[in-house]
């Protein structure tokens, strides 16, 4: 991973005592699409934050695509598209209005003809018109990401950019993203959805300004070591709530008629296994754990966490 | 659907927490009426005393230091010095330091004594004609009484005989005493406080209530390419405001305009600069639009009230004045209506600009210190 586009060691900020992001290390490898993961108010917008200069960390270093991220967020700007979490264009433009306005912000060369192109690239040629404070929520998004888009970054943050998005905005979106990543821009895209954790590369999860784990995203899963049965049959809201209460059981999750059971302690679930496959009530098939039972896993992990006063491990 | 006490409560109790935890709108619900009560109860004064007079004294005998002794005790003039000549005594009307100029003539005494009846010129500057008239009534009977008790003994047939002297006032600059011709060219300097200071203030904290401050300061942009590209345009407005005022001054209310349109114009310019600042400065302490608006407000009040646009300035008590000159409106305000009425050259508002410049200085140092470029 010498080919990176972000990488930060230290990173730590503090808002009036409380430290939002502690100690944060994260690299993010060029033309990847980073998944960056976390339950609301882990931190994850204030350290995108303080990636493009935002914000200035309270101790810590890195450099994005080169340029120090303390001294040089001038050249970090030039070069990087953020996308904030909240629509921030301007409501009383126009579509057409807000992306010259931000083309004229990087100084885009052949400002009308890359506006015109941005238009017709998002399917917003139509629409070009139209105050952008009447969109709906999928059409902000897609002129947000355009806007972002304007100047060609090599870097693109993208704040919960699918969030109140209906799912097939969701997916045009992510759609977008991968023909981008594909083009070698680099994506750091920060979510709660665990169905597009599954479209990134790499992820990184955190909870309350802590990393927990990070890594290639298919190798998640066996970095937090769950162990996963599938449970199939009768009355399964009962055998849920009985499984909740078995030490051996780690987290049931419900997935429609499918109950996914894991734990870290692969004996005990084993033996849970054995017991209730006894009874021949229910089916029980073992399953690779996925990534989705790893997510489940991590938060509430980081939710324990939180009510022993923030210590992660 | 009858009337719930409980939802009445829940109602009246998320009000008052949402006015407490807003401290800005508090403090102004609070802080507006104290300062009005103050102000008005005892800062204004529309009878103004202790008016700065110069005495430009050709006869130094008994009765002319009777006289001033006289002016002095009334309590509506503070004889502050002595003019050797009409020019001195011109200028210190002009520039403001002096509100009358007593010029008591040659041989003031003898001719009283001779039943010459020789005249006191009373030069006021009746530009304010409801400072000058209190002043102005009273000059008569103070002069008389002040010669009746020196002219005693065997001169005092010459204090009996009607009438031993006269008294001639000159209202100056504003000869018909018209309330317009004061009030017309102070009001520049009000409405540009307000609309600069209050766009500006507003139009910046826009940005961060819309969180449209986020995508742009994401961008490469400098502070000073917001700062000038948000500012220019109210500077144009500012223009053509200043542009309607001037033809509604001289069409409507046919108020002169005497002086030097270059002192006018480097004056508005600095005056319209000073209250951009001013708003910058609001836009960095108020947190949205509503606050912009009460903070423009709060300023706005001392700027009518103290800066000497509806109230003589110097009818007002010291605390008051001490408050009134660091109000930029204050020194406009003097700036524009010695220009317009009282034909001011760029010589004549130096000590203007060079106040307002001061009270700018402070301003702007506060604002960019405040001011943020990140989100921190």
């Amino acid at each position: 991973m010498s080919e990176h586009a972000i990488s930060v060691r230290g990173l730590t900020k503090s808002f009036s005592g409380r430290k939002v992001v502690d100690n944060l290390e994260m690299v993010v490898p060029k033309g990847s699409i980073y998944g960056f993961l976390g339950p609301n108010g882990s931190g994850k917008t204030t350290t995108i934050r303080m990636m493009c200069g935002l914000l200035t960390p309270d101790a810590g270093e890195g450099d994005c695509l080169g340029f120090d991220i303390l001294r040089q967020s001038g050249q970090i700007k030039e070069n990087v598209g953020y996308m904030t979490q909240k629509f921030s264009l301007y409501e009383d433009l126009t579509i057409r209005e807000n992306l010259d306005f931000v083309a004229r912000m990087y100084r885009v060369r052949n400002r009308t003809a890359r506006v015109d192109r941005a238009l017709d690239e998002l399917g917003l040629a139509d629409r070009a018109k139209q105050l952008a404070g009447t969109l709906s929520g999928g059409w902000k998004q897609r002129l947000a990401l355009a806007a972002c888009m304007i100047h060609e970054p090599a870097v693109l943050l993208l704040d919960e950019p699918t969030a109140g998005v209906d799912p097939k905005a969701r997916r045009d979106f992510w759609d977008e993203i991968r023909r981008l990543a594909a083009k070698g821009v680099t994506v750091l895209v920060s979510t709660h959805y665990m169905d597009e954790a599954v479209q990134c590369d790499y992820i990184a999860y955190i909870a309350y300004g802590k990393k927990l784990i990070d890594g290639l995203a298919r190798e998640i899963p066996s970095k937090v070591g769950l162990s996963t049965w599938l449970v199939e049959g009768p009355d399964i809201a009962a055998l849920e709530a009985t499984l909740r209460k078995d030490p051996g059981v780690g987290q049931v999750a419900r997935f429609g008629t499918v109950l996914h059971v894991s734990g870290i302690d692969k004996e005990a679930l084993a033996k849970v296994a054995e017991r209730e496959t006894a009874k021949k009530t229910h089916d029980w098939t073992r399953k690779e754990a996925g990534l989705e039972e790893a997510f489940i896993y991590l938060m509430a992990h980081s939710e324990d966490n939180f009510g022993n006063g923030g210590q992660a491990q | 659907m009858s009337f719930s006490l409980a939802r009445f409560r829940a109602v009246l109790v998320k009000e008052f927490i949402q006015m407490r935890r807003d401290r800005i709108t508090f403090a102004m619900m609070i802080g507006v009426p104290i300062m009005q009560l103050l102000l008005f109860g005892y800062a204004i004064n529309s009878d103004p005393r202790h008016l700065p007079t110069l005495v430009e004294m050709a006869d130094d005998g008994p009765a002319s230091r009777a006289i001033l002794m006289g002016m002095q005790t009334s309590g509506y003039f503070e004889v502050e010095g002595v003019v050797t000549s009409a020019e001195e005594g011109d200028r210190a009307l002009r520039d403001g330091t002096a509100s009358f100029v007593v010029v008591i003539p040659p041989d003031f005494e003898r001719d009283v004594v001779r039943g010459h009846s020789p005249d006191i010129l009373l030069a006021a500057d009746a530009s304010d004609p409801a400072a000058a008239a209190g002043a102005m009534g009273a000059i008569s009977g103070i002069v008389s009484t002040a010669i009746s008790e020196t002219l005693t003994g065997a001169l005092s047939y010459a204090a009996s005989s009607p009438p031993p002297f006269g008294v001639v006032v000159h209202r100056q600059f504003n000869p018909e005493g018209e309330t317009s011709t004061n009030i017309v060219p102070g009001l520049l300097a009000i409405i540009l406080s307000m609309t600069m200071t209050m766009i500006t203030a507003v139009a910046i904290v826009r940005e961060t209530e819309r969180g449209t401050m986020e995508t742009l300061i994401s961008t490469p942009v400098r502070p000073a390419e917001v700062m000038l590209g948000k500012i220019l345009p109210y500077v144009i407005v500012g223009y053509v405001q200043t542009g309607v005022f001037l033809a509604a001054a001289q069409i409507l209310f046919a108020v002169p305009f005497l002086g030097s349109p270059l002192a006018f114009f480097v004056g508005f310019n600095l005056f319209i600069i000073v209250n951009l600042a001013l708003g910058f400065m609001i836009s960095t302490i108020a947190r949205n639009q509503m606050q912009a608006m009460q903070v423009s407000f709060f300023t706005l009040l001392p700027s009518i009230l103290l800066s000497g646009f509806m109230f003589p300035f110097a009818g007002m008590p010291g605390w008051a004045q001490a408050i009134g000159s660091v109000i930029p409106a204050t020194h406009f305000l003097r700036l524009v209506r010695k220009v317009m009425l009282k034909g001011a050259e760029m010589a004549d508002i130096a000590t203007d600009l060079w106040r307002i410049g001061i009270i700018m200085a402070v301003i702007v140092v506060i604002a960019l210190r405040r001011y943020r470029q990140t989100l921190d």
